[in-house]
């Protein structure tokens, strides 16, 4: 069965887009960043459905949405919807795209926003398809790091933590490849980076360097250090958790050594892994970081809506 | 020579011969290949001597010639089987199958929570690696080798 989907601009992973794509996004997001409040979608309306909940990326894709003026549909519990009648999310999709614009979709399964973009007639925008991709952030991170260096080009970039299970560190990693940057992977022995990214370092070119400590003298070169948390629930010894818990927490001790550049990001929600007094510090990027996620999802609505960077810079309108 | 192995089964005058399926494999590449549909004569015969494989199976079929598309569903459970095109008593040709660029519907994903184990969906890989038999899923972009996934 063929959809209508003529020209599919679903967002469905940033993993294969292009250098110009991705600056191309970036340069729309700024945009978003010096005037948020726009009528670019006034006349659509925008479904969020979240199978699983995430609040946090759910009110940043619907403050997007509202700050475009568009009007905001969705579920953000799958408890109160048929899905658990047992609907199928076809069923569920191909419902929703007979009210929806675009649907914004986070979904436990993997794959499952693929898939709805190929029976969906209207974009999909993907929020998070389980442990797979959640291009939305990533695009954040890159916002974030490219408007506090300056540039996506040549930094040191330093990734903390769990960086097995961490998502955001592998789309992060995939993306930055066409930007010649230095890795340092710092992670417990249980948790370091899997095989598979090294050798996507390797197959791209990309220089990395492994780490078990985490010191001052460690992160003395970093341009950005994006810290993940280490969760308890993913050793398989708890010995080992327990050895090393302590290690991979960022205190404001450490940063004495660092560049002045230095920016310290996180997908957040943080529980211990950096304390309360690096909050003071101007190098402290996390909370900013969740708002450029606002900037970046309004240029993601409209670019997979067909909006372009020059129509959002001609646009005057209040 | 070999031939005289297959003319102990029965002499075929046109149609396809596939030799050399693992015996284990014997019924799934009868199911892959849908026999149970057609009408010409089919002759299946296993667990004849080999000298490569200890024991194999072999599938002659009367007038059905196979697209290549068709014989590399094989690729997945018998790598190394061969087809003998036969015309008028001879063979004409000879085939081997080849490992296709993509997989659809032939496989199972390995990822329990990938959306194809929990959707009513054909499943849909890329081939990364010919040689190693190495697979991605389209869908949860988990890649997996041939080896260790199910057919569905």
């Amino acid at each position: 069965m063929k959809t209508v989907n003529m020209e599919n601009r679903s967002l469905v992973t940033i993993a294969n887009h292009s250098k110009e794509r991705i600056l191309y996004l970036l340069e729309m997001a700024k945009e978003f960043e010096k005037k948020p409040n726009r009528r670019l979608l006034a006349e659509k309306v925008v479904a969020t459905l979240f199978f699983e909940p995430s609040t946090r990326t759910r009110l940043s894709f619907e403050t997007a949405a509202n700050r475009l003026g568009a009007r905001v549909i969705g579920f953000t519990d799958p408890k109160v919807t048929s899905s658990s009648k047992g609907e199928t999310l076809k069923d569920t999709i191909m419902m929703v795209s007979n009210y929806a614009d675009i649907i914004v979709m986070r979904h436990y399964l993997e794959g499952a926003a693929r898939y709805a973009s190929e029976i969906a007639p209207v974009p999909i925008v993907n929020a998070g398809d389980g442990a797979n991709q959640h291009p939305s952030q990533t695009m954040l991170d890159l916002y974030s790091i490219y408007k506090t260096q300056g540039t996506l080009e040549n930094l040191n970039i330093y990734l903390v933590g769990d960086l097995k299970y961490g998502r955001t560190v592998h789309s992060l990693l995939m993306a930055m490849r066409h930007f010649n940057p230095t890795f340092h992977f710092i992670a417990p022995t249980e948790l370091k980076m899997p095989e598979e990214y090294k050798l996507y370092c390797k197959e791209h070119s990309i220089k990395y360097i492994e780490h078990t400590d985490f010191t001052e003298d460690t992160i003395a070169d970093a341009d950005i250090l994006y810290m993940t948390r280490v969760q308890r629930e993913r050793f398989t010894d708890l010995m080992e958790y327990e050895r090393v818990k302590d290690t991979y927490i960022l205190n404001s001790r450490m940063l004495e050594k660092t560049r002045p550049n230095l920016r310290i990001l996180h997908p957040l929600p943080r529980v211990n892994e950096i304390t309360y007094d690096v909050d003071e510090s101007p190098k402290a990027y996390y909370f900013q970081q969740a708002q450029n996620g606002l900037y970046a999802r309004e240029a993601i609505l409209c670019d997979v809506l067909g909006i372009t960077l020059d129509e959002v810079r001609a646009d005057t309108n209040r | 020579m070999s031939d005289k192995k297959e003319l102990q089964v029965a002499a075929l005058k046109n149609g396809t011969v596939i030799d050399h399926i693992p015996s284990d494999r014997l019924f799934t590449v009868v199911s892959l290949l849908d026999l149970k549909h057609m009408d010409t004569n089919i002759t299946i015969g296993n667990n004849f001597e080999s000298k490569k494989l200890g024991k194999k199976g072999i599938i002659k079929i009367a007038d059905r010639f196979f697209t290549d598309e068709e014989i590399s569903k094989l690729s997945v459970v018998a790598p190394n089987v061969k087809l003998n095109i036969i015309r008028d008593y001879e063979v004409v040709e000879k085939k081997q199958v080849v490992m296709p660029d993509e997989l659809k519907g032939i496989v199972k994903c390995n990822n329990p929570k990938c959306i194809t184990n929990n959707e009513p969906m054909q499943t849909w890989f890329h081939v990364i690696d010919k040689e190693k038999g190495l697979l991605k899923c389209h869908y949860c972009e988990k890649e997996q080798l041939k080896d260790n996934i199910k057919l569905l």
